[in-house]
């Protein structure tokens, strides 16, 4: 697990995908928190699945490591590990599931609000 | 084979199965839509009691999924579990029978309420869903399987909150709710993740055994404790519930809060049972302790200025979130040590988990009563309602019971919980106890002026023509009275066993990694 996270802190490439894993998070929570109109918000929280996901995948990595089913894996003896994957895919599933039930309500509230600005969504306070 | 043995796997097959009958089901008429929707829900409680008489005597239990055999955590040769397993202790089985009695109570409530409105179908499979989401929350032993589960039911709750899709605030709340909750769920994804990088395991109890300290776990335990603290609804993080439980319809809202009381499990099974190492030097314990006073003392503020029934009772949950993030901080400040905890961490932990039980009860009970006050008069507003008790006597009848719970009157159930929660808090620092009772006395003025502008003062003329409630409303309503005036008369003994045994199975930390390790 930790031998996919570079042990030499001057080995930049090992680490690379985890600082683009991290850019990306930032991004995407830079939209959702900036952003004022709703679809872009939605594009932030599908940014973030998916860089969550990244992560996650990022985890079972091994260097040179081959597919992890025994007759597929290459000539290497190292395989790449298979339980992030799956719980990948799981995620995958769940970020499908919630962009279109959210990209749904976007289309409802625009018919009944006539906008897609979150500031003026505004109708429950106090 | 003993059918008892496969219990943990019923308690979210029958659920889910049922969520995906219900489309076949609701075709065949409304008389087996409803007694189906009703059957299986009694079916869930029967296995949720069930569960917890299995658990009585502090066992705990163990499912493994997809396995050769259900009780091999562990196949030949390895050294932790790789399945997903559920493991069910006396603490889960207390919050899985809250959860239960709650479904219940709001399926039978919503057969009258939803009669009226169409799109029973997608109702009754979201609520299915969201049952079965919560349930496996309280019963799961694998970090990752909780992500799911919390997805679940989230997802559910969220299609649940804008059910009535024609008003637009109920898709305003629908749509707060899902980009908070989303943000939360990829963070604690993001934790979990990180955790499993580490260790290579998902598994709580097999975490737990090998957990130490470091940089990465507290990262992740702060993550955790923060999304599962916004889940529950604590203070700063606790503007999506009055809008969720305000906009959802009644029978939804009493299962939405159990369904906040799952996500509480999931933060106190993390503080105690997984990270004890780091959670025992204080600063967890102190930082539950200063959310739950602050979740209190604001959300009973904000509650006593509101006009609207339902938003007043959603920011009552806050502050009766607040009492349990109390008591369980203040047990957790006693974690390890053997003194504190007699002195009064198990006096807390009781008082809390006994809150825990009693907040599902009476606050599912008074949104309901709220939802027949709005399904007879058509309106949410206090200003606009009152003298209905001569109209409505069960259902005035009822909120009076709830209302008094809620308010720590002293016959009734919330003032044992209370009590218990003051007593040992003031062991801690005498200013705890003071907030909480001022929240006490706060909730109790603010639950008269809704009686009193609801159900006495002069008969309007626009409501002579209101009747009472149908009898499915109200049986659902009398589910959750019957549950309140048992521990009302038998608090003794639900402290002495239930919730002793709930708060045993939390200390013992020991017997939870045991149960997935075996003799490691």
């Amino acid at each position: 697990m930790t031998d996919s996270i570079a042990k030499n802190a001057s080995d930049f490439a090992g680490n690379a995908a985890y600082v683009v894993v991290a850019l990306l998070v930032i991004m995407a929570l830079y939209s959702i928190l900036t952003q004022k109109n709703l679809i872009k918000i939605c594009i932030g929280i599908a940014v973030l699945g998916s860089s969550v996901n990244f992560f996650l995948v990022l985890l079972g990595y091994r260097q040179r490591g081959g597919i992890p089913v025994y007759y597929l894996r290459g000539a290497g003896d190292a395989m790449v590990l298979p339980t992030p994957q799956c719980l990948t895919l799981t995620a995958i599933v769940i970020a499908l599931a919630t962009t279109a039930l959210m990209l749904s309500l976007v289309i409802l509230i625009n018919k009944h609000y006539g906008t897609m600005n979150i500031d003026e969504i505004r109708r429950l306070r106090g | 084979m003993n059918w008892r043995d496969h219990l943990p796997a019923l308690l979210v097959m029958i659920p889910l199965l049922g969520a995906f009958l219900t489309p076949f089901v609701a075709s065949c008429g409304k008389t087996v839509r409803n007694v189906f929707f009703v059957f299986s829900m009694a079916l869930v409680l029967f296995v949720g009691a069930s569960l917890c008489a299995a658990t009585f005597d502090g066992r705990v239990l163990v499912y493994v999924m997809g396995g050769e055999s259900f009780s091999l955590t562990l196949p030949s040769g390895m050294s932790y579990p790789v399945r997903i397993l559920f493991e069910i202790d006396a603490f889960g089985s207390l919050l899985i029978l809250c959860v239960s009695v709650a479904a219940f109570a709001g399926a039978v409530f919503s057969i009258h309420y939803m009669d009226r409105f169409s799109g029973w179908k997608r109702f009754m499979a979201l609520y299915f869903l969201m049952t079965a989401g919560a349930l496996g929350m309280s019963a799961t032993g694998d970090l990752f399987n909780f992500f799911v589960f919390v997805e679940i039911s989230s997802i559910a709750s969220f299609g649940l909150i804008a059910f009535w899709r024609d008003k637009p605030e109920s898709l305003e709340a629908s749509f707060k709710y899902m980009l908070i909750s989303q943000i939360a769920a990829m963070l604690l994804l993001i934790a979990i993740g990180s955790l499993y990088g580490k260790y290579n395991a998902l598994n709580m109890g097999a975490l737990s055994s090998m957990m130490r300290s470091g940089t990465l776990e507290r990262v992740s335990l702060a993550l955790i404790v923060s999304v599962l603290a916004f889940k529950c609804g604590a203070f700063p993080m606790h503007a999506w519930m009055p809008d969720a439980y305000a906009e959802a319809p009644s029978g939804v809202t009493c299962l939405l809060v159990t369904v906040s009381q799952a996500s509480f499990y999931g933060l106190i099974r993390v503080c105690y049972s997984i990270f004890p190492g780091l959670t025992q030097g204080g600063t967890v314990g102190w930082l539950l302790i200063v959310l739950g006073c602050m979740s209190m003392f604001f959300g009973v503020m904000m509650a006593v200025v509101q006009h609207e029934i339902k938003r007043l009772m959603g920011y009552h949950s806050i502050s009766q979130v607040g009492y349990m993030l109390l008591a369980m901080g203040v047990g957790l400040l006693a974690l390890g040590d053997g003194n504190r905890v007699a002195a009064y961490g198990l006096t807390a932990m009781k008082g809390g988990l006994f809150h825990v039980m009693n907040y599902s009860f009476y606050k599912g009970l008074l949104f309901l009563c709220a939802g027949s006050l709005y399904y007879a008069t058509g309106t949410r507003d206090l200003d606009k309602m009152g003298g209905l008790a001569r109209n409505m006597p069960w259902t005035a009848g009822m909120f009076v019971i709830g209302a008094a719970a809620i308010s720590g009157l002293p016959p009734f159930n919330g003032f044992v919980s209370k009590w218990m929660i003051y007593e040992s808090s003031f062991a801690v620092h005498p200013v705890l106890p003071a907030v909480a009772m001022i929240t006490s006395v706060l909730t109790l003025a603010s639950f008269a002026k809704v009686f009193q502008a609801a159900f006495l003062g002069p008969a309007k003329a626009k409501f002579v023509a209101v009747r009472e409630v149908p009898y499915g409303m109200l049986a659902g309503m009398a589910i959750l009275t019957v549950a309140t005036l048992l521990l009302t008369l038998f608090p003794g003994w639900f402290t002495g066993n239930l919730f002793e045994n709930a708060a045993q199975a939390l200390l013992n930390r020991q017997g939870y990694i045991h149960a997935v390790l075996g003799g490691m």
